[in-house]
This record gives C-alpha cells, sequence and structure tokens, in this order.
C-alpha cells in the first residue's frame, strides 16, 4: 500500500505536536494535544483505506474505482467520541479552575508523599540536631 | 435466540436512556436497574449454558456477513465472564442503593448514577461479546466515558485531581487504541477478530511483532500492568466505595479479557512467552511491595489488585491450556473478591471515619460483622484453601511448573512469594483494624463530600450485598470443580481458534 508523501509529513507533524502537547501541565494544552493526536489518528484511520477513489455508491463506479468505505464510517466513531472527550475534558478544566484555581495536573499521590517523606527526615535531623544543642546549652 | 447475545447491551443501553428521562423518580430509578441487572444475570446464565453446550452464538448485525459486518459474539469465556460480571454489578448496585437510602433518604434522586453506571454495565458487556477490534474500540470508550463521569461526580478537589490523571491516561491510551486499528487495518484490510487471525499470519515477522506489543500496549494500561499501572492508585481511592469496587472488579478485567482474546486470536506466541512472563514477574513484585508501603485502606488494596494483575499476565504468559485455565479461574475469583474486598472497605471507612490504617483499631470487637466480611475475601485473596483463589492460584502453579523452562520456573517461584505477601498486607490490616483498642469514629473530615463516614451506621442492603458477594466466592470455591471444566473448555477453544472462526465466518471460508 502506498501512503501520499504529504498525508504522512501532516500526520507526523498532529502526533509529534499533540503528544508535545499532552506532556504538558495545564489542562488545556494537554485538551488541545489530544484535539491534535485525535485528528491525527482519524486522519490515520483515513489514509488505512487506500488512496481516494469515487464514492461507494453502486452503478455510480465500479468497485475498482470506489474508496473502501470501512474506514470512513470507523473515523465517524471515532470522531464523535474524540469529540465528546474533549467536552467533557473542557468540563473538567472548567471545574479544576472553580475548584483550585488553576487547571494544572498535579503530580501524582505517591510522589507527593515521598517528598513530603524526605523532607520531614531532613527536617526531623535538623531538629533534632538542634534539639541536642539546647539540651547541652540548659544543662 | 441470536437476540439473546445482544441483550446484556442493549438492554442496560435503553435502561440508561429511561432512568435519566425519569431521574426524578428515584424509586423508578432503582427498580428498572435492579430488573434489567437482574435480567442481564438470566441472560448471561442461559448464554453460558447454550455455550458450553451447542458452540458459540453469534450474531451478525444487520445481517451483513463476517469480514465487512458487524459481529457480537459469546463463546465460552466471554458468557462466564458476562455471567460473573452481572452477579457483581447487581450486588454492587443494592450496596450502593442502602448507602444513598442510609445517607440521604427514600425520596432523594441521583440523576447521575444510575444512568452512568448502566452504562457502564453495557460497555462492559459489549468488550466482552465484541466481534471485532472496532467495536472493542467502541465497547472500551462507552465503558470509559461513562467511569469520567462516575469518578468526577460531585466533584471535589481531590476527586478532580484524580480524575484528571485518569482521564488523561485512558485517553492516551484510546488514541494509541485507535492509531493501532488504523495501521492493523492498513496492513490486513479487515478489523474482524476472526478474520485477522488468518491474515495477520501472512504478515511479515516484525510487522507482526510490532501490531502485537503495540496492542500489548493499549490493553496494558487498561489492565494495569506494570509499568504502566501508575494512574490506578492514585484515581480509584477517592471514589466512593461502590464505584471503586466496580472498577476494580471489572475495567482492569477487561483489559486482561481483551489482551487474552487478543493475543491467542489474533498473535500466536512460541510457548511460553517470555517478555509476558518477565511483565508478569515484575507486576506481582511492584504491586505487593507497593501495597506493603501504604497506610490508606483503599491506596493499598489498589496496589494488590496492581499486584494480582499479575497472575493473570503470567497465565497468558505460559501459553497453555492449563495457563489460560488458570487465568480464566482466577479472573472469576479476582472480580468478586476484590470488589468485595472494596466494599468492605467502605464499610470500614463508614465505621471509623478514616482510611488511615494507624488510625484504626477495635474493630473486630465493635463491629464483628464487619470482621467477618472482610476476613473472608482477604483469606481467598491471599489463597488460603480452601477458598477460591486457591483454586484458581493452585492452576497457575500446575501450569508453570509443568511449563518445563527456566523463566517459568522463576515467575512461578514469584507467584509463591506474591502470595505470601499478598497474606502478610491482609495480616496487617487485620492486626490495625481489627484488633487492638476500640477508637471512636473520627468526625467526618470533608463534610461536602459524597462520602458519611464516621456515621458507624450501615444499612441492612448494604452488608446484605456485600455479604452476597462474599457467599459467591464461596460458591466458586465449592463448585471448583464444574466451574475449572467450562474454563479448561473456554481455554481449549482459546488456544484452538478454529471453533470461534468457523462460528463468526460460517460459509465464507
Amino acid at each position: 500500500m502506498t501512503v501520499n508523501l504529504t498525508m504522512a509529513v501532516v500526520l507526523a507533524a498532529l502526533y509529534s505536536a499533540g503528544f508535545y502537547l499532552i506532556m504538558q501541565r495545564s489542562l488545556m494544552r494537554i485538551l488541545i494535544g489530544t484535539v491534535l493526536v485525535g485528528h491525527g489518528a482519524n486522519l490515520m484511520l483515513q489514509l488505512a483505506g487506500g488512496p481516494p477513489g469515487r464514492a461507494p455508491i453502486l452503478g455510480d463506479a465500479t468497485p475498482e474505482q470506489m474508496t473502501d468505505p470501512l474506514p470512513q464510517a470507523m473515523a465517524l466513531t471515532a470522531i464523535v467520541i474524540t469529540f465528546a472527550l474533549t467536552t467533557f475534558l473542557l468540563a473538567l478544566a472548567y471545574r479544576s479552575w472553580v475548584l483550585l484555581g488553576h487547571d494544572e495536573v498535579r503530580d501524582d499521590v505517591e510522589d507527593r508523599r515521598i517528598r513530603r517523606l524526605e523532607r520531614r527526615l531532613a527536617e526531623s535531623e535538623d531538629e533534632s540536631q538542634e534539639e541536642e544543642l539546647e539540651r547541652e546549652a540548659t544543662q | 435466540m441470536t437476540v439473546l447475545v445482544a441483550l446484556p447491551v442493549l438492554l442496560p443501553l435503553a435502561a440508561a436512556g429511561m432512568s435519566l428521562a425519569l431521574g426524578r423518580f428515584a424509586d423508578f430509578q432503582r427498580i428498572i436497574g435492579l430488573v434489567v441487572l437482574a435480567a442481564i444475570i438470566a441472560d448471561a446464565g442461559f448464554l453460558l449454558y447454550v455455550t458450553d453446550r451447542t458452540g458459540p452464538v453469534v450474531l451478525q448485525v444487520g445481517g451483513w456477513a463476517a469480514p465487512a459486518g458487524i459481529t457480537i459474539i459469546a463463546d465460552r469465556l466471554s458468557a462466564l465472564l458476562l455471567v460473573v460480571s452481572a452477579v457483581v454489578t447487581f450486588a454492587v448496585l443494592i450496596y450502593s442503593i442502602g448507602q444513598r437510602l442510609t445517607d440521604y433518604g427514600r425520596e432523594r434522586a441521583s440523576t447521575t448514577f444510575h444512568p452512568m453506571y448502566l452504562v457502564l454495565c453495557a460497555g462492559v458487556s459489549l468488550a466482552y461479546l465484541a466481534g471485532d477490534l472496532f467495536n472493542l474500540f467502541v465497547a472500551f470508550e462507552i465503558m470509559l466515558s461513562s467511569s469520567y463521569v462516575l469518578i468526577t461526580r460531585r466533584t471535589t478537589a481531590s476527586r478532580v485531581r484524580a480524575g484528571m490523571t485518569y482521564v488523561i491516561v485512558s485517553l492516551t491510551s484510546s488514541l494509541l487504541f485507535i492509531t493501532m486499528i488504523a495501521l492493523v487495518y492498513a496492513a490486513t484490510a479487515t478489523v474482524n477478530l476472526a478474520d485477522l487471525g488468518a491474515k495477520v499470519g501472512e504478515l511479515p515477522e516484525g510487522l507482526r511483532m510490532a501490531l502485537g506489543l503495540l496492542m500489548v500496549i493499549v490493553f496494558g494500561v487498561k489492565a494495569a500492568m506494570v509499568p504502566l499501572h501508575f494512574w490506578l492508585p492514585d484515581s480509584y481511592p477517592t471514589a466512593p466505595a461502590p464505584v471503586t469496587a466496580v472498577f476494580a472488579g471489572l475495567l482492569t478485567k477487561v483489559g486482561i479479557y481483551a489482551l487474552i482474546r487478543t493475543q491467542t486470536l489474533v498473535f500466536t506466541h512460541e510457548h511460553p512467552w517470555t517478555l509476558m512472563l518477565v511483565i508478569a514477574l515484575i507486576t506481582m513484585l511492584v504491586g505487593a511491595l507497593g501495597a506493603l508501603a501504604q497506610n490508606d485502606l483503599n491506596r493499598m488494596l489498589s496496589f494488590l489488585l496492581v499486584s494480582h494483575i499479575g497472575y493473570m499476565l503470567f497465565g497468558l504468559g505460559v501459553y497453555d491450556v492449563i495457563g489460560l485455565t488458570g487465568v480464566i479461574l482466577y479472573v472469576v475469583h479476582h472480580i468478586t473478591v476484590q470488589a468485595t474486598l472494596f466494599l468492605v472497605s467502605g464499610l470500614i471507612t463508614r465505621h471509623t471515619g478514616t482510611v488511615a490504617l494507624s488510625r484504626m483499631g477495635g474493630l473486630a470487637k465493635a463491629a464483628p460483622m464487619i470482621a467477618v466480611l472482610f476476613a473472608l475475601p482477604a483469606l481467598s485473596l491471599a489463597g488460603v484453601p480452601p477458598f477460591s483463589g486457591f483454586v484458581a492460584k493452585l492452576a497457575l502453579l500446575q501450569s508453570g511448573v509443568g511449563a518445563g523452562s527456566w523463566p517459568a520456573y522463576v515467575v512461578t517461584a514469584g507467584v509463591v512469594f506474591t502470595s505470601l505477601l499478598t497474606l502478610y498486607a491482609m495480616a496487617r490490616v487485620w492486626t490495625r483494624a481489627f484488633w487492638g483498642q476500640v477508637r471512636a469514629p473520627e468526625p467526618d473530615p470533608d463534610p461536602d463530600d459524597e462520602l458519611v463516614v464516621g456515621t458507624g451506621n450501615s444499612t441492612r442492603p448494604m452488608v446484605a450485598a456485600t455479604g452476597v458477594l462474599v457467599t459467591a466466592s464461596v460458591v466458586i470455591a465449592l463448585f471448583a470443580g464444574p466451574l475449572a471444566g467450562v474454563s479448561e473448555r473456554a481455554a481449549d477453544d482459546l488456544m484452538h481458534g478454529q471453533t470461534y472462526r468457523e462460528a463468526v465466518l460460517g460459509g465464507a471460508r
């Protein structure tokens, strides 16, 4: 199967820009990233059907000239799903804005716990040294 | 006859619509949910009987023949999982209705919970029944989008935070899923699983492996296999107990199911599959060790869930009939037990007002019923005879020893070691929460939250629903013989995809 070079470049641009944005912290950027990758994926589904041809209606063209309709049907479904999820993410970003004052995706709970533990350990070492010094000074 | 295959998907979707439209009538919502789920149990039970007797039941939607049309198919494996899932969702629905009645009384309706819950059930059923990759994708999306709503419903700050990670990770894996479908279609010009099985074999070795690995990643995220598990312990514990229970019981297992189905039907492997064995070992150890480090009861259970996903991957890695029998038995056992444990954790939280193990104590004296309800599934999860976990684990160990290669032996040792770690984790919960001084319930830390905790009152429906699931897991152990028989036949079907292919493609080939 051959793929149009322009399309391949467009796909590469959509995927790389999209995944770059998904890596960001702000939920709005992530959202735009998913939209881009979603477009890329849908475009890829379209391209999976082979080069474009005539409309797949019997009597209008011979089967050899027709485009494969199946990937188009699938892309249509996938577009609807991505669209719905984009809306949901928008709502979530808004909700986060209302509740937290920002729409940043935070570090996961475990990372924060470990960091807190480290900080506390470091602090308690400092404190215990200070306490010992104080105790020695008062005695 | 064939319409029975579509019912587990159609009924809950239709009911969800009605439930949403008549959202003001709380009783109506409750009744329709229970009736529909009970109907699905009956339907799934009948399907299991029929598929076990006469082979797969296939519905070609709209009468379009197999490779081009939409195929919905129930074979032994999917029918068995349908039955178990339906029973679990039914019990969890009773629990959640009970919880709501206790907290708000009979009149106040919840407009979103019931419709979303039914949509979730429809998605799970469709995932078991889908006969082509694209419908599998649609099933995942139905299931995921309702789970997004359920996990962020009544948004509090912590829930938004947890929801974000969950939604973004799931969304990314969905986008990879579409990409994978596009690549598979470009390579083979079909998405029908039965058709793919024949066509993928003709592809060059490298391409086949790339597609197979992409599929493992896509389903691995959903199944929470290490290193793709990081989202699970962060997002599950924030949701209310019934939601977490049904997520923990079903959603990860759907990932496992998809993994088993595609890796046996579409891609075949040498025996045993070393990569999967290694992943299984890492998953088991990371999960179990992570569980031991937790103080939060729900987080600990989430890590144990990850750990036990490793067992199922182990069976898939051994890749023979006994191994797959073990996986099927383990999935059946784990769906019930893990859901039960999260429900019990909900009961515990209501009693103590906290999820921190270090601040619990004396529950065995204060609430002996909860102690019994916790002890049975906990022992079962650890694989202590004579509970259901033991039966499943025995099958896995047998297959590991029988595989006769050193990676399999190493991972089998890992299975035994992880079982001990699980037992230790459960003993830790037991000593901290159930023994020791009786403590007064802590005040509700977040009164705006939907979870009403620290009241100590858990109504009869909640306890009864948990009891039903505990009984179900005991029943699994009692009927281990017939169940193992069905599982073995299902595993045999999986290893030799001929029945499946013939049922779907029929005269076409």
